[in-house]
C-alpha cells in the first residue's frame, strides 16, 4: 500500500479491506501477546524434540529425554516402598502384641491399616466398618468368628467361605428351601429365637419349637442359643442381628440359610499389611 | 482566556522566570490527552533535592532494613522451638513473631492483626492523606530504588529522554544492560530475603550457597525476582494507577479536611512565565515551569488537583519549594494542605486544620478496642487447648448386651516449651468404660503426658451401659486440665434411640 488509509472517525489506520463501505480498522496484537504467541511455538518445537510427543502407527515418538508417566510413578512408589522398608521389616518381626505395645510401631501399624481397609474391606464393611446387612459391624463386641487379635489375622488371612483350603467354613441348611422343615415349623422356630433374645413371643410356638430347636439348631448355635464361634454360629440372644432383628429377617434366615462370603487375603495382601489390617480392625472398638 | 492558553507550548519560553528552567513535562493523565485506549506514556522522573525526598530516603532505608534483616535476628525459645525471631514455619505449623507463637488453630490473631494494620491505615489516611502510598508501600519503595539506580546510571531526566529517543549504540547498550542487570539483583536479593521468612535463615543461605535448597525455594526467588523486576522495574506507576485498589478504597478513607498534596490555587493562579522585575501583583505564584510534573513518578500534574493517580509522595512539593526560593516567593505553593483549606483561602477566611473529626476518634477508637482485645488475648493465651471430633462414621455403636458406645478423637495441645501432664475428665454422662487406645481401660481423670510444643491424639472410646442410657444425644464435656489451666470442650454422645 502506497498511502496509509486512516479512518476519520476513529483515527486508526484500515486495512484497506472494504465491505459495503464498512472499513476494517487495523488494530494489530498487542506486541506482548504476540511474543508469548511466538515463545510458545519455540516451546512446542522444544518439547516435541524432548517429550514424548507424537503417535505413529506402532507407538509414539519418545524424545530425547525419553520421559514416561508410567516409569515416574513406578519409581516413586518404589522409593515410598523404600522409605517404609525399615518400619515394614519392624513390623514383619513383631508379634500383635508387642505392635500394640510399642506406639510408634502402632501409628504405623494403624496408618497402613486405614488405608489398607479402605482399599480391600470397605466395599463390604463400609467405610467405618460400620457393616451392613449381611455384612458384620466390626466395631462392636460381637465377633462370629473372635475378636482376638490372632482371631482377626485369621480371618482376614483365610476368609470366610472362601476359595483358601484351610478357609473359615461353616454351612447354615436352607430348612425352608430344600425342605428340611415345614413351613409352619420354621414358623415356631422364628417365635422360638424372637424368645431366645428376650422378646415377647407366642408362648406356645416356643412350646412346639423347642425340640425343633434342640434337633436342629442347637448342634451349631449351641443350647441356649448362645453361638458358638468354632463354626461361626451367632449368638441368637444377644441384640445383635447380621441379617436383621424382625421376625420376617428371621424367618427368612432360618427358610434360606444365607451365608456371605470373605475372600481370603493370604495371598493377596502381604503378610505385614495383614497385620496392620488386624491391628486397626481390633483398634475399632470391639477388639478382644 | 489565561496566560496559559495564549502561549502554546511551541513558543513558550525555556525559562519560567530569572534562574528557572521551563520544562515541558506533560501530565501522563491530562484530560486533554485522555483516550480509551492509550499506550504507556513513558515517565522519566527528574531527581528532587528537599525535606521530602530525605524523609522518602530515610523511610526507604529503614524499611529495607526491616524487610532484609528481620530474619536474621534471633529470638532464644529453648530447645522445643527454633531461635528466629520472625519465622512463618509452613512445615511445622507455627507462626513465631518474638515472644508470640501462633499456632493454626488460633489464626484469629493475624486476623486481629490484620484489622489493626486496615484501621491504621485508615485512620493515617484520614489524618494525613496517603502516606502508605506515597513513603511506605513496597511498590513505592522499590520503584523509588530502581529509578535512583536508572538515574545513576542513565543521568536524570533529560539525559534518560535523550537516551531513549537515541538510535542504539555500544553506549546506550552498555547503560541499559547494566541498568537491567542491577535491577536483577535487586530483585534476586528482594526474592532471596522473602524465603528466609519460612525457614531458619543461616541454614537456608547456606544451602543456596551450596545449591543444595530445596526447589521449591529456588522457585519461590524466581517467582519473586520475576515480580519485583516487572513491577518495580517496568511497571511501576501502573501498578498503583491500575491493578491497586486502594486509590479505589482511598476515596472513602479521606474527606475535605484530610492532609494531601495540594497545589494552593488560591495561591498559584493565574499561572504564567515570569520575568524578573515583573510585578507580581495581579497573577497566582505559579511561573508554569512543570517542574512538579517533571519531578512527579506518576507522571501526573498536581496542579490539576486531588487526583487517583498522586501516591502523596511530596516530590512536587521538593521541585516547587526549590523554585519558590530561586524567585524569592516564600515556599509551600505546593503542600500538604486539604481541600476544605484551599475553599477557605478562596473565599478569603484563615485556613485550619482539623484532625479531630468523627471519623478519625471513630478509627481512634476501633483502633484502641481493637489492640486491647489483642493484648488481653495475648496475655491471657491459654499454653493447653483440646479439641474433640466425634466419630460419625458410624455414628455410635450398638454392643451385643445393648450399651452403645461412641468414639471421639481428643486433640490434646501443650503450647509451652516443656513436657507436661494432663488430667483428662469427662462430664455429663456416666461411663461404663472409658478405652484410650493405646492406654487400655481408663478411669477418669486419667493422666496424659504430651511433649513440649506437641499435639497429641489421643482415641477415646466412651462405652454406656443400657440402664444409664438417655434418649436422642446428652450434652457431655471432655476437660484437659494441669491444675493451673483448664480447657472444656464440649460435645455430644449419641444413644441411638430417638429422643
Amino acid at each position: 500500500m502506497s498511502k496509509k488509509d486512516v479512518d476519520q472517525h476513529t483515527g486508526t489506520e484500515t486495512t484497506g479491506h472494504e465491505w459495503d463501505g464498512i472499513k476494517e480498522l487495523n488494530t494489530p496484537l498487542p506486541r506482548w501477546w504476540l511474543g508469548i504467541f511466538y515463545a510458545c511455538i519455540v516451546w512446542a518445537v522444544g518439547y516435541w524434540v524432548l517429550m514424548p510427543a507424537w503417535p505413529l502407527v506402532h507407538g509414539y515418538t519418545h524424545g530425547l529425554l525419553n520421559h514416561s508417566q508410567r516409569d515416574a510413578v513406578t519409581a516413586a512408589v518404589q522409593q515410598l516402598k523404600d522409605a517404609r522398608a525399615a518400619k515394614e521389616h519392624e513390623l514383619d518381626h513383631a508379634t500383635l502384641e508387642q505392635i500394640q505395645a510399642n506406639p510408634d510401631l502402632l501409628q504405623f501399624a494403624l496408618a497402613e491399616g486405614k488405608a489398607a481397609f479402605g482399599d480391600n474391606c470397605a466395599p463390604c464393611h463400609g467405610s467405618g466398618a460400620q457393616g451392613g446387612h449381611g455384612y458384620p459391624n466390626l466395631n462392636d463386641d460381637v465377633w462370629l468368628w473372635g475378636g482376638k487379635l490372632e482371631d482377626i489375622q485369621h480371618t482376614i488371612t483365610v476368609g470366610v467361605r472362601s476359595t483358601a483350603p484351610d478357609t473359615r467354613q461353616s454351612q447354615m441348611p436352607s430348612f425352608g428351601r430344600d425342605n428340611i422343615l415345614k413351613p409352619e415349623q420354621i414358623d415356631d422356630l422364628t417365635e422360638y429365637v424372637v424368645h431366645l433374645s428376650g422378646r415377647a413371643a407366642d408362648a406356645k410356638a416356643v412350646a412346639r419349637a423347642t425340640k425343633l430347636f434342640a434337633d436342629n439348631c442347637a448342634a451349631c448355635h449351641g443350647p441356649a442359643g448362645k453361638g458358638n464361634r468354632q463354626f461361626g454360629a451367632p449368638n441368637l440372644t444377644d441384640n445383635e442381628w447380621l441379617y436383621g432383628p424382625t421376625r420376617e429377617d428371621i424367618h427368612d434366615q432360618i427358610w434360606y440359610g444365607r451365608g456371605g462370603v470373605m475372600p481370603t487375603w493370604g495371598g493377596r495382601l502381604s503378610p505385614e499389611t495383614i497385620k496392620s489390617l488386624a491391628v486397626y480392625v481390633h483398634s475399632l472398638g470391639g477388639g478382644e | 482566556m489565561s496566560i496559559h492558553a495564549v502561549i502554546t507550548r511551541r513558543e513558550a519560553p525555556t525559562m519560567a522566570a530569572q534562574g528557572v528552567e521551563r520544562s515541558d513535562a506533560e501530565a501522563s493523565n491530562s484530560a486533554a490527552n485522555r483516550k480509551f485506549y492509550k499506550s504507556r506514556v513513558p515517565i522519566y522522573p527528574k531527581m528532587v533535592h528537599g525535606t521530602f525526598r530525605r524523609i522518602k530516603w530515610v523511610v526507604m532505608a529503614i524499611t529495607l532494613g526491616i524487610y532484609y534483616l528481620t530474619p536474621w535476628i534471633r529470638w532464644d525459645r529453648g530447645a522445643s522451638a527454633p531461635n528466629q525471631a520472625v519465622l512463618v514455619d509452613l512445615a511445622h505449623e507455627r507462626f513465631y513473631f518474638f515472644f508470640i507463637e501462633i499456632w493454626p488453630q488460633e489464626v484469629y490473631y493475624i486476623t486481629g492483626l490484620l484489622i489493626l494494620s486496615a484501621v491504621s491505615l485508615f485512620l493515617a489516611t484520614a489524618l494525613f492523606g496517603r502516606l502508605w502510598c506515597g513513603y511506605t508501600c513496597p511498590q513505592t519503595v522499590w520503584t523509588d530504588l530502581f529509578i535512583y539506580v536508572e538515574n545513576l546510571i542513565e543521568g536524570d531526566r533529560s539525559a534518560r529522554i535523550r537516551l531513549a529517543a537515541e538510535p542504539w549504540s555500544a553506549q546506550k547498550v552498555v547503560k541499559r544492560v547494566s541498568k537491567h542487570a542491577i535491577w536483577l539483583v535487586i530483585a534476586l536479593a528482594t526474592g532471596g530475603a522473602w524465603v528466609f521468612y519460612f525457614t531458619d535463615a543461616p541454614a537456608l543461605a547456606h544451602g543456596l550457597l551450596t545449591g543444595s535448597a530445596s526447589p521449591v525455594i529456588y522457585a519461590a526467588i524466581g517467582v519473586l525476582t520475576f515480580t519485583t523486576y516487572s513491577l518495580g522495574g517496568l511497571m511501576r506507576e501502573q501498578v498503583c494507577t491500575y491493578m491497586c485498589p486502594w486509590p479505589r478504597i482511598q476515596g472513602a478513607m479521606t474527606d475535605r479536611d484530610a492532609l494531601s498534596v495540594t497545589y494552593r490555587v488560591d495561591r498559584g493562579e493565574k499561572r504564567g512565565p515570569h520575568k524578573k522585575g515583573q510585578p507580581w501583583e495581579g497573577r497566582g505564584h505559579c511561573i508554569d515551569c512543570n517542574q512538579c510534573v517533571a519531578a512527579c513518578p506518576m507522571g501526573i500534574d498536581i496542579r490539576d488537583g486531588l487526583q487517583l493517580e498522586c501516591i502523596n509522595c511530596g516530590l512536587c512539593i521538593d521541585a516547587c519549594d526549590e523554585v519558590m526560593g530561586k524567585i524569592d516567593l516564600p515556599k509551600g505553593l505546593i503542600a500538604y494542605d486539604t481541600d476544605a483549606n484551599v475553599q477557605r483561602r478562596l473565599r478569603g477566611e484563615k485556613a485550619r486544620f482539623r484532625f479531630v473529626r468523627p471519623r478519625t476518634v471513630l478509627y481512634t477508637v476501633v483502633l484502641v478496642v481493637v489492640g486491647a482485645v489483642m493484648l488481653l488475648g495475648l496475655a491471657t493465651r491459654k499454653t493447653i487447648d483440646l479439641d474433640v471430633l466425634r466419630d460419625r462414621n458410624p455414628n455410635f455403636v450398638t454392643l451385643a448386651d445393648g450399651a452403645v458406645r461412641n468414639a471421639y478423637t481428643l486433640k490434646v495441645m501443650n503450647r509451652a516449651d516443656r513436657a507436661r501432664n494432663f488430667w483428662l475428665s469427662l462430664e455429663g454422662i456416666k461411663p461404663r468404660i472409658v478405652d484410650v487406645i493405646g492406654l487400655g481401660n481408663v478411669t477418669l481423670p486419667t493422666k496424659i503426658s504430651v511433649e513440649a510444643d506437641k499435639v497429641r491424639t489421643l482415641r477415646v472410646l466412651v462405652t454406656v451401659a443400657p440402664r444409664d442410657l438417655k434418649p436422642g444425644s446428652s450434652e457431655i464435656e471432655f476437660t484437659a486440665s494441669d491444675h493451673r489451666e483448664t480447657r472444656r470442650v464440649e460435645a455430644v454422645f449419641v444413644s441411638g434411640a430417638a429422643p
